[in-house]
């Protein structure tokens, strides 16, 4: 019984495949060499965020079960893990959302930069103008139009100037690639756009806000492959200036985009790793059945 | 061998490919498809029979007096020996008692279904809107005895001049019935905006209030906008209130401290029996059905086209 299924992923400078055999996996796979600028890269990898013994509740669901981690700063950080894993709450802890809903309770402490987020005094919402957030489904405001939508993070929270205005918009949509589509028709309804334009002018409304981490719960899971492929290619230019974390239930996804991937099963953190370690060296035996499709 | 009568006692008759009652079937079915058909025609036929009344005897009245007299003067006394057909006394009792119905229920009914949708506790929620519904399954006549008995001589404390019959009384009271109307068919509209937008806002570092007046309620506008306009129809199509408590004394004034006559109350008045049929006094009851028709069927269409908008939004 060989069953063998290939990762397809695409790097900067094209695409690799990664072959992973579910039985023998020994250390043939040294595919990913990392370039020389890559290394220095990795040496000077810093921490943006640490949890330490982090759990979370739904009622008496216990959905995060004692999760200690780094999200290393400037990369992009995937969460991956079967349905109800608990990965969507893991991030929604990090910007304190998982409290937005009734009965959701939280154990532990997240840092941010060294500062405990789960400190007597640390307002949330204060917080969530640092750690910006894109969701699974995309939510456009359907009463403002494009140019509305980008600047609904400023004039929330009372900081638009109004001469800054036009160029604040024209940025945001720039870094989210939705510029050029869009620059015609700013006045649109954000609901006229497709998805994909959709989720990229989420994007750029998280962005407009200027955070300094951007969380994704699965931004591309109800978007077609070649909106996927526009996303995915951002997350590359986006992590230069911003931290990203993002959930994904799809393993070729996170092995394309990520530095480092967490598998994530049944609450519990099962392996932290350098996604191509993670995806060619599991070291848990769960990990390897799960990115080898033997369950999920 | 236990295992083959078991078998045989749960094998299933085969069915056979031709039906065996297909004519019993069909006819059963035939006679259902009319009788529903029927049923839903009934409401048609009754809705185009009172236009067509209405308009025939709109025709009748408008060959007695022209549309000019209808439109221009500013007497209404039908049943007066000299008579005066200008629409505009009822047509500003009307529109004066409902509009202060708004102004009291508007605010009242919007800000009810914000803290209903937005601050109360599920468990709140669930005691309070059908305690807000049941307001509106008071009967007419008891609100009307209310304004005319309880509000009126309250107001008469406060407003110097004002007169036993009036129109601020009923309009408040008016409003006071429709805020329900307002509040529950708002929540269900403010309560139907997707969470996931909520959540938008408050990842932007959104606060409540902001989130709920710059999000929410502006997403939920076309639902809010409906349910108002519905209520201004309910409150124009207004009957006891304003007949029992308002006068009926059709004047060509906006003030609302001295009596007045809406279209309803007319109705009401001439409806009671004075006129005969077929006479002029008569027609008039159709003339100013027709327009009340006329008005709150538009208000109608208006929230149903509203309605549809917004459940396309969301």
């Amino acid at each position: 019984m060989e069953s063998r299924f290939i990762l397809e992923t695409k790097c900067k400078r094209g695409y690799k495949y990664i072959e992973i055999a579910s039985e023998g996996i020994s250390g043939n796979f040294n595919l990913f060499k990392a370039g020389k600028v890559e290394e220095q890269r990795l040496s000077s990898r810093k921490t943006k965020f640490r949890t330490e013994g982090l759990s979370a509740w739904f009622g008496s669901h216990q959905a995060l079960n004692n999760i200690s981690m780094k999200i290393l700063k400037n990369e992009v950080n995937a969460i991956i893990g079967p349905s109800g894993c608990g990965k969507s709450t893991f991030i929604r802890c990090l910007n304190r959302m998982h409290e937005v809903v009734p009965g959701a309770r939280v154990y532990g402490h997240v840092y941010l930069d060294e500062k405990d987020l789960y400190e007597d005094g640390i307002d949330p919402v204060l917080l969530r103008r640092r750690v910006g957030m894109v969701f699974q489904k995309p939510n456009p405001f359907p009463s403002m139009n494009i140019r509305e939508n980008v600047l609904s993070g400023l004039k929330l929270t009372h900081r638009l100037k109004k001469d800054e205005a036009d160029e604040i918009v024209e940025s945001a949509l720039q870094q989210a690639a939705l510029w050029d589509e869009v620059k015609e028709r700013l006045n649109k309804p954000g609901t006229s756009l497709s998805g994909g334009q959709q989720q990229r002018l989420c994007i750029a409304r998280s962005l407009a806000v200027n955070p300094e981490v951007l969380l994704m719960d699965e931004p591309c899971s109800a978007l077609d492959p070649v909106a996927t492929v526009r996303i995915e290619d951002l997350l590359h230019k986006l992590k230069e200036q911003y931290t990203i974390v993002i959930v994904t239930h799809s393993m070729s996804q996170a092995a394309r985009v990520s530095d480092q991937t967490a598998f994530l099963l049944m609450g519990e953190l099962i392996e932290v790793e350098q996604t191509n370690n993670l995806f060619t060296h599991p070291r848990d035996k769960r990990t390897e059945d799960y990115i080898t499709g033997k369950f999920g | 061998m236990m295992d083959n009568t078991h078998k045989q006692s749960i094998s299933i008759e085969r069915i056979p490919l031709e039906e065996a009652s297909r004519g019993i079937r069909l006819f059963k079915e035939g006679l259902i498809k009319y009788l529903l058909v029927f049923c839903s025609l009934v409401s048609i036929f009754t809705t185009v029979g009172i236009i067509l009344v209405l308009a025939f005897e709109t025709i009748e009245f408008f060959k007695v007096v022209p549309l000019r007299e209808f439109l221009l003067d500013t007497e209404w006394t039908p049943l007066f020996y000299e008579k005066h057909f200008g629409i505009w006394p009822l047509l500003l009792g009307t529109v004066l008692t409902s509009a202060i119905a708004i102004v009291v229920a508007l605010p009242f009914g919007i800000f009810a279904a914000i803290y209903l949708s937005e601050f109360a506790s599920e468990r709140v929620r669930k005691i309070v809107k059908p305690a807000l519904e049941l307001l509106a399954g008071v009967p007419t006549v008891i609100y009307g005895y209310f304004a005319l008995l309880i509000v009126t001589p309250f107001l008469q404390n406060v407003i110097p001049n004002l007169s036993g019959f009036n129109s601020i009384s009923p309009g408040i009271v008016m409003g006071i019935m429709i805020i329900p109307l307002i509040s529950s068919l708002s929540e269900d509209a403010i309560y139907a905006v997707p969470q996931g937008l909520r959540e938008g806002a408050y990842a932007l570092g959104g606060r409540k209030l902001p989130t709920i007046f710059r999000v929410v309620i502006p997403t939920a506008s076309s639902g809010i906008v409906a349910a108002v306009t519905l209520a201004i129809s309910r409150a124009l199509g207004e009957t006891m209130i304003v007949t029992i408590a308002a006068g009926q004394q059709p004047r060509f004034t906006l003030d609302p401290r001295v009596p007045i006559e809406t279209m309803t109350a007319f109705i009401v008045q001439v409806g009671l029996g004075d006129a005969p049929t077929g006479t002029l006094e008569y027609k008039t009851l159709f003339v100013v059905g027709s327009m009340l028709f006329l008005m709150t069927f538009v208000m109608n269409m208006w929230s149903q086209r509203l309605k549809g908008r917004f459940q396309q939004e969301i």
